[in-house]
């Protein structure tokens, strides 16, 4: 697109009085209340052992950090560039050429330019630059170099965690950076100096002592299951026994702990627990591997890393085949890209087979992983499920590709082959907001806080005018997903962008058109609300 | 009705301007980008800014249809309610409309011709920026009911598992009821 040519008249309009723009190296970080979240608890970082545990906040002046504070970054961005090609790679061959800086959701929603991925990554590239490249050494600033210093170190902390590592500029990038792994590596050199928020090491202690996020202890999580059993009985009629820890089952069920607690994730768990229970699979929950998400991905390699390897671990002491896997997002870029290469080879494990279709699942043979779309979509284009989609008559659905199960394993064609055969009506957002170009919910990477709601928000804003566009135009008032952060997140942004949008998981909506045996006539829906057609019969 | 008449003239002229100034509010390399990229899936806040300050201006010239809160005012005050701005800034660009409308007709306001068309058209621009505010306002309450309403989903199982939810819809107490019941059946077949 060229640019509008200015007529002279317009070039000779002057404004003397207008300040110049500064650069952006003179520009200092303002920390602006609802753009952070707070700073990690002291408990939590011990639990970890990881370095400086105490209890700090950003908003005060000192961050109590060790004295040798700059001496550990460096140290480490020296060791980190031996030892990651890539990381050295990113750091020498941007040029800057603008491709991505428009393609971030927060700059796009909030307008600071900060957030353009390709200054963002400017951040650290100008320290690298400095201590390791001569013209840098030897120019500075004309160099696009500058020293670490404190306020160096705060701007990188307030904007590290500003970024969802959602990989929509990387897209754009006619290099293949990967801006996420600035953002990865940036929070890993922070979390050297005990620098990370508590919604992300909250969780991460967590999940290192019991398993999952939320901290739910076994008979916790059994109790919360055997509730949402008690609501399917009630739709349906139908009790379900589902088994927990059971050695001997041939599939291993991971799903994210947010499914068992927070609606609406808890009607997508309803949804697996219907179509499990109505194909008869040979499968048990896990009270241990009870996470399939990894806080630890957001804090560092080693850390996600260390929390992935109890789904292994539980696979093994199980005895089970392969593992199914639920409706998660940043857990399947884990899973699909890290896992068999930190806790692998799963050699113990055999190639995923559904034992209902006969269809291996050859995509799988490494991690021995499915995902649960890619297996009810296998499910119903064998015609193993009888299916009635009038039952989500009274939703209009419209899709968010999740950016970690689109961009990160190339998940686009199953959830929406499920849906299309669950619901009659459905409809897709523009095309530059959907599929590899998908937009982030705004709030993924643990900056799914409340006291940063200004900040999702803003990232929210692009994801939700896509929405409201097919709201406006199809009336769509149910956007569905495969993810549980964007369940519990987009949930809030849609409160604020589009007020009469609902959010649910895509199993929710199997659950609902699943016609099981034995069950007696549907009058409501999983949310124990009337069906079409059906008001005033429950 | 004759600077009605005029405004609807200078449109495209006013409307231009009353951009440039809103953009001015932004650092320069977002307002390039949100005066370039036309696309309003790629932009929605440059979007919602030509297309809100159009239908305002619209709203001005010929009223607006109903005493509903007006969706372009609404558009554009939601994001800056969640932008770096102050509450001022945030609604700010409203009374800029005066300005530019005085720069634009400077020479037929120089005239003396619509002083009282003036004083009209300077109270409605008045009134919409007192909307403004108050969707402002609302704005920023809903941003502290969402952060509420977010913890009380996390905990809404909890507090029901354990019957401390209280003043239930009907529908919702006989659920309840069945499930206490169910649990109470549980505990006596045990």
């Amino acid at each position: 697109m060229a640019a509008k040519l200015q007529k002279p008249e317009e070039l000779l309009k002057i404004d003397y009085n207008k300040p110049g723009n500064k650069d952006w190296m003179d520009t200092p970080v303002e920390f602006r209340e609802g753009m952070f979240c707070w700073g990690a608890k002291g408990k939590d970082l011990k639990t970890l052992e990881l370095p400086n545990a105490r209890d700090w906040s950003p908003k005060e002046e000192d961050w109590k950090l060790p004295e040798n504070w700059k001496d550990t970054i460096l140290e480490a961005l020296a060791d980190r560039l031996s030892k990651y090609r890539s990381f050295r790679l990113f750091m020498d061959i941007c040029v800057r050429c603008g491709a991505c800086a428009d393609k971030c959701h927060f700059f796009i929603g909030g307008g600071d330019p900060k957030n353009m991925p390709v200054l963002r990554a400017e951040l650290m590239r100008s320290v690298y630059r400095k201590y390791h490249t001569t013209g840098g050494k030897i120019f500075g600033k004309t160099a696009g170099a500058r020293e670490l210093t404190l306020d160096v170190l705060k701007e990188w902390w307030y904007y590290f965690f500003q970024c969802t590592e959602c990989r929509r500029c990387s897209v754009f990038c006619p290099y293949g950076i990967d801006t996420a792994e600035i953002t990865m590596m940036g929070r890993e050199f922070l979390n050297l100096l005990g620098l990370n928020t508590g919604w992300i090491s909250g969780p991460v202690a967590n999940c290192y002592m019991k398993g999952n996020h939320l901290g739910l202890e076994p008979h916790t999580i059994k109790s919360s299951i055997e509730f949402f059993l008690d609501d399917i009985e009630t739709v349906t009629g139908i009790k379900i026994e589902p088994t927990f820890n059971r050695k001997g089952a041939e599939i291993l069920f991971v799903t994210p702990s947010g499914d068992l607690f927070a609606d609406p994730g808890t009607y997508t768990a309803m949804g697996y627990l219907m179509l499990f229970h109505e194909l008869g699979l040979d499968y048990t929950w896990s009270t241990y591997a009870s996470e399939g998400g990894n806080f630890g991905f957001f804090t560092s390699n080693e850390m996600a890393k260390r929390l992935n390897s109890k789904i292994y671990a539980e696979a093994k002491r199980l005895g089970v085949k392969w593992i199914l896997g639920g409706e998660c997002g940043h857990m399947w870029r884990v899973l699909s890209q890290y896992m068999d290469t930190w806790n692998g080879p799963a050699d113990f494990l055999e190639v995923p087979k559904s034992p209902i279709t006969g269809t291996v699942f050859d995509n799988a043979k490494s991690t021995k992983m499915v995902h649960v779309t890619e297996f009810t979509a296998d499910l119903i284009k064998n015609g193993k499920l009888k299916l009635d989609p009038s039952r989500n008559d009274h939703l209009k659905v419209t899709y968010h590709d999740s950016c970690n199960t689109a961009r990160g394993m190339g998940l686009l064609e199953e959830p929406r082959y499920v849906l299309k055969n669950v619901c009659n009506h459905f409809y897709e957002m523009p095309d530059n907001t959907i599929r590899e170009q998908t937009f982030c919910c705004g709030s993924g990477t643990g900056l799914n806080a409340s006291e940063n709601m200004e900040l999702r928000m803003r990232g929210g804003l692009p994801r939700a005018n896509a929405v409201k566009h097919v709201r406006d135009q199809h009336g769509v008032n149910m956007l569905a997903n495969i993810c549980a952060i964007d369940r519990a997140t987009l949930k809030a942004s849609m409160e604020y962008w589009v007020p009469d949008v609902s959010v649910c998981g895509t199993h929710e909506l199997v659950g609902n058109a699943l016609v099981m045996k034995g069950e007696k006539e549907r009058t409501q829906d999983l949310r124990m609300e009337p069906l079409p057609g059906k008001e005033g019969k429950e | 009705m004759m600077l009605k008449n005029l405004l609807s003239e200078k449109r495209a002229a006013i409307l231009e301007r009353w951009l440039d100034i809103i953009l001015e509010s932004y650092p320069a390399d977002t307002s390039n980008f949100l005066r370039q990229q036309k696309n309003r899936f790629a932009n929605p806040v440059g979007a919602a800014i030509s297309q809100g300050i159009n239908g305002l201006f619209e709203e001005l010239l010929n009223g607006k249809s109903s005493d509903e809160i007006s969706p372009f005012l609404d558009n554009v005050i939601r994001i800056r309610a969640v932008q770096d701005f102050t509450p001022s800034k945030a609604v700010s660009f409203i009374f800029l409309l005066k300005k530019v409308i005085r720069e634009v007709l400077e020479k037929e306001i120089s005239e003396n011709r619509f002083s009282d068309e003036l004083s009209a058209l300077d109270a409605d621009i008045d009134n919409m920026a007192m909307e403004a505010f108050d969707i402002y306002v609302k704005c920023r309450e809903k941003l502290y009911d969402i952060k509420a309403n977010e913890v009380r989903r996390m905990t809404f199982r909890l507090l029901q598992r354990a019957n401390l939810i209280c003043e239930l819809s009907e529908q919702e107490q006989e659920l309840i009821d069945i499930k206490n019941l169910n649990v109470k059946r549980k505990e006596v077949t045990k």
